[in-house]
């Protein structure tokens, strides 16, 4: 009922290898996108916009972009906040030495010193796995966090040992900064996720995905049919650190404005590692409903004293910490795939409903 | 379909719930004033985040019990959770700030620099009370910040001529020990301006957020440098544990001196008699023989209106800081009020309240707090309102206070925040300043 797929009749390869080949999914995501680019900027306050839909769509960045080492090529990392961090730094410098050039550029080009810096980085990853390369990792954000305090010339030498916040305009906007417009802030920020989300689908369904995922599944057999590791896992920490350095960046730019070194402490990393376990390893949209589980339900909780829920304000935050610990434990006894799974059964189940064999 | 039912339920209670809080935020009650506070009673930092929200609320509290609130309007205290944590501390703004928010003390140096550039747009000041960023001391280039009754730099130089006054710091060697991040470092430029003007040679020792209870390392450093005195820029499980290190290598404990972060009953609590003699400065008095004190306790403590844990803990050193900074802006409040004429004012109101109210000795008798601090004159320049500390010493078992009043060296220390305040200000493209008579 919900789904009729009645009538779709797949008569060339490519429609047969599309990304949704069912007309309803089509259709959803551009609601979906219509809802991002027309309803929430027009209707949208500046709370809702700065305070929720800003944030979750750069986690949700910064999960993808973990999601493709850990749920695309099995490597687990821990130095998603070092990465980020990266980023932001890189980013800040630029900004700095060239003022006039647009602050997006520059936040795309932050992308890459963080993929230079994951990639020396991930060269551990040649060698060993699983809980070794854990530590090799940590040890990567350990070193990173190191680095981000005691070399001030990263942070301009500024008293305050952090970055200070800066103003620019982009296409006569102010687009960073406290002065700056949300609507416009947010659309760049939505048009740089699902730019980098569009690409990182196609990177995944490609050659290079694909080679990722045989890595993932068995890296022995991969190396057999021709798979090089030495490519395909470094490519991994590259585009996956890529990713968390231009989420990094933007969290700074676009997010928080000013920012001390412990937004990108260890506690970041295993913030989008569980939105990544949470949502679901090795799916796109399950870095997004992860990273809105766990930065969106915490919120929601909070604001219970104001719909006349006679909670203390410490009480609200220790119910949520708790109500996360939970769902991460339950996930990973009943639903190790994550909420992706989840919503991939409910799928299956309306496409059959109401007869379901 | 179950599910399916499920998950719309969700969604639209979702959507029902945003809602809500939007309607919340756009409505604004009469004769209440509200003010926001963004405490943290969860974290690493709780311990010290308590004491500090409670002193706050009583206070406020207390005026609502006592008088009907401040010219007739009640005081509404709303506590935002923030975890010590920057982003959260964010949100919590974004999510009060439409309720009519008078000011934020948000009683942490992360969030503090976050809100200061925002502070002008939305125009609500930010009240750092002795925190955050030193530079907006200087109030023609911060209209909106403000850090009475004292910045860093210049708690640093009182503790320095304390030193002086107490053996001479010429030829002397000073230990700064101090939290690896914003905050620690943030005394770092005055150090090495005056180290050379006052004759003296300092050493930094840097302990890591994560070295916190860890701090083995660092002090056999200390031991090897042999500095004549420490001074410390802790906060939280830090102190204690640095108090602790500085009894095992021997160090004489009264020649440690914390700031005013680095001294409160929640630190040396758990060290005892080890950290006896240790010094700390202070701005805000110690204990409940104060009249306004006794009236938090009989108006709000008894009746069992305040969140505090026992009547014990009403009166200890971050109590009393949080009660102080609630009789400051109050002040500000009543001023603003008496300026404007209006029972309810706004955040730009309670700026000029800010900038105009004088706590003199007289008023402090007035308010019940004689002697709980020295005066403090709010003026549209100097926006720490030159407050002196005091030096208190620890008992083994209470902190007492051993020293009058030191105030800072504004000669020194004025110019360079001016410095730092132009070089905060030159980054950032059309920064609102304002030019004082």
């Amino acid at each position: 009922m919900f789904y009729r797929e009645a009538g779709q009749f797949k008569t060339s390869y490519a429609a047969d290898s599309a990304k949704f080949p069912i007309r309803q999914d089509l259709v959803a995501i551009w609601i979906y996108l219509a809802i991002g680019f027309l309803v929430i900027p027009v209707f949208g306050d500046k709370y809702f916009i700065e305070v929720i839909m800003i944030p979750f769509l750069v986690l949700a960045l910064a999960a993808i972009g973990l999601n493709i080492l850990v749920g695309y090529t099995g490597q687990i990392s821990l130095g998603t906040g070092g990465f980020m961090g990266v980023g932001a730094y890189s980013c800040y410098k630029m900004a700095t030495y060239f003022p006039d050039m647009n602050i997006i550029v520059l936040i795309l080009l932050s992308g890459f010193f963080a993929a230079i810096v994951g990639v020396i980085f991930g060269l551990p990853s040649l060698r060993i796995k699983g809980f070794y390369l854990v530590v090799t990792t940590l040890a990567a954000q350990f070193f990173l966090e190191w680095a981000f305090i005691r070399i001030p010339w990263l942070y301009n030498y500024n008293d305050t040992g952090a970055i200070n916040e800066i103003t620019r305009e982009s296409f006569g906007y102010i687009i960073t900064g406290a002065q700056s417009d949300y609507t416009v802030k947010y659309l760049v920020v939505l048009s740089i996720v699902v730019g980098m989300t569009w690409i990182a689908s196609n990177l995944i369904s490609g050659r290079i995905g694909r080679s990722w995922m045989m890595i993932r599944d068995m890296d022995i057999a991969a190396e057999l049919m021709g798979v090089r590791p030495l490519y395909a896992k470094l490519s991994a920490f590259a585009v996956s650190s890529f990713y968390c350095g231009v989420a990094g960046s933007m969290m700074v730019f676009f997010w928080q404005g000013s920012a001390e070194v412990e937004i990108f402490d260890y506690n970041r990393s295993f913030q989008i590692l569980f939105m990544v376990i949470l949502g679901g390893l090795g799916s796109l949209l399950g870095s997004f409903l992860g990273a809105a589980i766990i930065f969106i339900l915490p919120i929601i909780i909070r604001a219970a004293p104001d719909y006349g829920i006679p909670i203390q304000a410490a009480t609200a935050d220790h119910i949520s910490l708790i109500i996360i610990g939970v769902l991460i434990v339950v996930f990973l006894i009943l639903e190790p795939l994550g909420l992706a799974r989840l919503w991939g059964i409910i799928k299956q189940k309306l496409r059959v409903w109401p007869f379901p064999y | 379909m179950m599910k399916k039912l499920l998950m719309g339920a969700a969604a639209l209670a979702l959507a029902g719930s945003l809602n809500t809080t939007v309607n919340i935020a756009g409505a604004s009650a009469e004769d209440t004033l509200y003010v926001p506070s963004l405490s943290y009673r969860t974290g690493p930092f709780a311990g010290n985040g308590i004491p500090f929200a409670d002193g706050f609320a009583d206070y406020f509290n207390m005026l609502n019990e006592r008088d009907g609130g401040i010219g007739g309007a009640r005081i509404i205290v709303e506590e935002c959770e923030t975890g010590y944590k920057a982003d959260k501390g964010v949100e919590c703004y974004e999510a009060t700030k439409g309720k009519g928010a008078l000011a934020y003390n948000p009683l942490s140096t992360g969030i503090t620099l976050q809100l200061v550039p925002k502070a002008p747009v939305d125009k609500i000041p930010v009240f750092s009370m002795g925190y955050g960023l030193s530079a907006v001391a200087i109030g023609e280039k911060f209209p909106y910040g403000f850090a009475y009754p004292a910045s860093y730099w210049s708690q640093m130089s009182s503790i320095l001529k304390y030193i002086d006054s107490n053996g001479g710091i010429k030829g002397k060697k000073i230990g700064f020990i101090y939290l690896d991040a914003g905050y620690g470092k943030e005394p770092i430029p005055l150090l090495e301006k005056l180290a050379p003007e006052m004759g003296f040679e300092w050493v930094g020792f840097p302990v890591g957020v994560k070295e916190m209870q860890n701090q083995s390392a660092t002090w056999l450093n200390v031991r090897k440098e042999r500095p004549d005195w420490m001074i410390m820029w802790g906060w939280g499980a830090m102190n204690p544990t640095a108090v602790k290190e500085a009894a095992k290598i021997r160090f004489p404990m009264d020649k440690f001196i914390g700031n005013w972060w680095a001294g409160a009953h929640a630190d040396l609590e758990s060290v005892g008699e080890t950290g006896k003699g240790y010094l700390a400065a202070n701005f805000s008095g110690i204990g409940t023989d104060f009249p306004a004190l006794q009236d938090v306790i009989k108006h709000v403590v008894e009746p069992g209106k305040s969140q505090v844990e026992s009547v014990e803990k009403v009166g200890n050193v971050l109590y009393n800081r949080g009660l102080f900074n609630a009789v400051m802006m109050a002040e500000a409040i009543r001023v603003a009020q008496e300026h404007t004429g209006k029972t309810v004012i706004t955040g730009e109101d309670m700026r000029w309240g800010l900038e105009n109210f004088k706590l003199t000795e007289a008023r402090l008798k007035e308010l019940g707090l004689e002697g709980f601090t020295s005066p403090v004159i709010a003026s549209c320049k100097d926006h720490e309102g030159g407050g002196a500390v005091f030096i208190q010493q620890w008992t083994g078992s209470d902190w007492e206070r051993i020293s009058d009043p030191i105030p800072p060296m504004v000669e020194q220390v004025r110019p360079l925040l001016e410095e730092a305040a132009e070089s905060y200000t030159s980054e950032a493209a059309d920064w609102q300043t304002q030019t004082c008579s």
